[in-house]
């Protein structure tokens, strides 16, 4: 149907298409040209695929359209449809998709190479990497999904000797797929693949909801990776690049979200933070008296105030009380009231989730603070406003070298002259740490759920 | 090690610094659609599931597996590049803009 073009051509169209992906991810680094980068980065991926089309050596075209017409239709129902909240579960899926693929790529291309009588050679290790980390991606972001999605409890689920069997399992599937590499055997490789779909289980189960973050952004990564080691079995330029780039990616996002949480990396896969908390009875717990406010008074103290700032948490997300709150801070706006938000790196299920959610609010992203930016503003704000956060503003990350969450960079809210934290209940935080700022007694707490608590202070406010 | 596996070697650490100074620019307030683009990016293995199920001699083992592989890698283009779409376009600066 096409022409068929030199396989020369068609390395240099990947070339153009590398160039696409980079371009788009440098601008990626400003909101401004982030749109365009994006739909750059999309050219480049048509022009990869049109120019793969056109090589003499495809030419099961029906075959192609139509798994392309399927994960078309559902790809693009996925992402219309998805609601914002549900982001850390859409990047899951798309990771294990992503892993899934790279996997199916080398198990395919090892089958027709010892078919052909042409065995991977020194490749053999990149068909190793793919099909390991390809299963792992797969079956780990399901299970990340399912823990995001609250279909299993995201509490980590732990047994004793867990670590030992995990490292077995994962060695045993890296093992599997080396022996099937060197005795040229689909059939074993693919029983490596299964070890590795096992192992993917087995790894993420233990991991806390709170840490999916530091989780999601690891398994990006690994898909890119796992795409990598496809681009080597198939001496594929593109697919080197653009796998290169994911790798890059994900590792510095795992970074950056450990260090948010003050914790390595190797502690969040293999801590089982949900231990940690058995011990806290006796130390963690927090005396003194809980002052409990209402919507008037919370609705006057903001009215005359200079300067507010909003500390947005998962909470907020969970209640889908962003919306009301960027209608709070209008009004606030109008009335000559500063306003502005700070959010925590970990803020939220994955990360740069509450930017999302507060975009979609059409709060305007001048107003959205990184917390170092934020921090030294706090002394000057007349009310920290708190909603569905805990941890992230718990004072003891700073004055408490006993607590589990020591040393952690949290938002400064006990700076602010007076502090309202909206909270459901006076249950501990998701980590199980009790906060010392409730009992600050410059805090005041509205309890209820947070969107009903700010359409109370909103109508408060309207009646003044 | 072969030629060919040497220059794949230089191109992955190339492309994977270059991927580093990259990232470390976007702000933390694009992460989100960062981890979704870039997603959408690693879908490019749709090029390598295309090239061996695509092929005349195919099997029915590495047709099936191919076309499994390009409908997920599909799924990861579309819904990666349309997603992060989705939320760029609500990123706006003043309160006034789009609307």
């Amino acid at each position: 149907m096409i022409a068929a073009l030199s396989q020369n051509t068609v390395n240099l169209a990947y070339l153009g298409a590398a160039v696409c992906f980079i371009l788009g991810i440098r601008m990626l680094s400003s909101p401004r040209t982030a749109r365009l980068g994006n739909v750059l980065s999309a050219v480049g991926m048509v022009v990869a695929v049109v120019f793969t089309l056109t090589l003499a050596t495809v030419d099961r075209y029906a075959f192609v359209f139509g798994a392309i017409a399927v994960g078309t239709a559902m790809g693009a129902v996925g992402a219309r449809t998805v609601r914002m909240t549900a982001m850390p579960q859409m990047v899951a899926l798309l990771n294990g998709a992503g892993g899934g693929a790279a996997a199916g790529v080398a198990i395919a291309e090892f089958h027709r190479l010892t078919r052909v009588g042409d065995p991977p050679g020194d490749t053999a290790t990149a068909i190793v990497a793919s099909t390991v980390l390809g299963g792992l991606t797969l079956s780990g972001s399901v299970v990340a999904f399912a823990k995001l999605q609250e279909l299993i409890r995201g509490r980590p689920i732990v047994f004793p000797g867990q670590q030992v069997v995990n490292a077995l399992v994962f060695v045993a599937s890296v093992a599997l797929a080396f022996v099937a590499a060197l005795a040229d055997s689909t059939a074993l490789l693919g029983l490596g693949f299964a070890v590795a779909v096992v192992f993917g289980i087995l790894f993420v189960l233990p991991i806390g909801g709170a840490d999916m973050p530091v989780v999601i952004a690891l398994l990006n990564a690994f898909s890119g990776l796992g795409g990598v080691g496809a681009g080597f079995v198939l001496d594929n330029n593109a697919l080197i690049v653009g796998g290169a780039l994911v790798g890059a990616s994900g590792t510095l996002l795992t970074l950056v979200m450990a260090k948010a949480m003050n914790r390595s990396v190797a502690n969040v896969l293999f801590g089982a933070f949900g231990q940690i908390p058995t011990s806290l009875g006796e130390q963690g717990a927090v005396e003194g008296m809980v002052r409990a406010t209402t919507p008037h008074d919370v609705a006057v103290q903001l009215t005359y105030a200079r300067k507010v700032i909003i500390v947005p948490g998962y909470g907020m997300a969970v209640a889908q009380a962003q919306h009301d709150i960027g209608a709070l801070a209008d009004l606030l706006e109008d009335l000559g009231v500063e306003v502005k938000y700070a959010i925590h790196p970990v803020a939220g299920r994955m990360p740069g989730h509450m930017n999302v959610l507060l975009a979609e609010a059409q709060v305007p992203y001048s107003q959205l603070y990184e917390m170092e930016r934020i921090n030294p503003e706090f002394p000057q704000a007349d009310v920290a406003l708190v909603i569905g956060a805990n941890d992230v503003t718990n004072p003891a990350a700073l004055t408490e070298p006993g607590s589990p969450i020591y040393g952690m960079p949290i938002i400064e809210v006990h700076e602010a002259a007076s502090v309202v934290v909206l909270k459901r209940s006076m249950n501990p935080g998701f980590a199980g740490i009790d906060n010392a700022l409730y009992v600050d007694p410059k805090t005041t707490m509205l309890f209820g759920d947070a969107r009903e608590s700010v359409l109370h202070i909103i109508s408060a406010m309207k009646e003044q | 090690m072969s030629a060919a596996l040497i220059t794949s070697l230089t191109v992955f650490l190339l492309a994977a610094f270059l991927g580093f100074e990259l990232i470390r620019r976007v702000p933390t307030l694009l992460h989100t659609p960062l981890m979704s683009g870039t997603n959408a990016i690693s879908g490019i293995v749709i090029v390598g599931a295309i090239l061996v199920g695509g092929a005349s001699g195919a099997t029915t083992i590495e047709g099936a597996i191919s076309f499994v592989a390009i409908v997920l890698a599909t799924i990861n283009v579309v819904g990666g590049f349309l997603v992060t779409d989705r939320m760029l376009g609500m990123f706006r600066r003043r309160r006034s803009e789009n609307e």
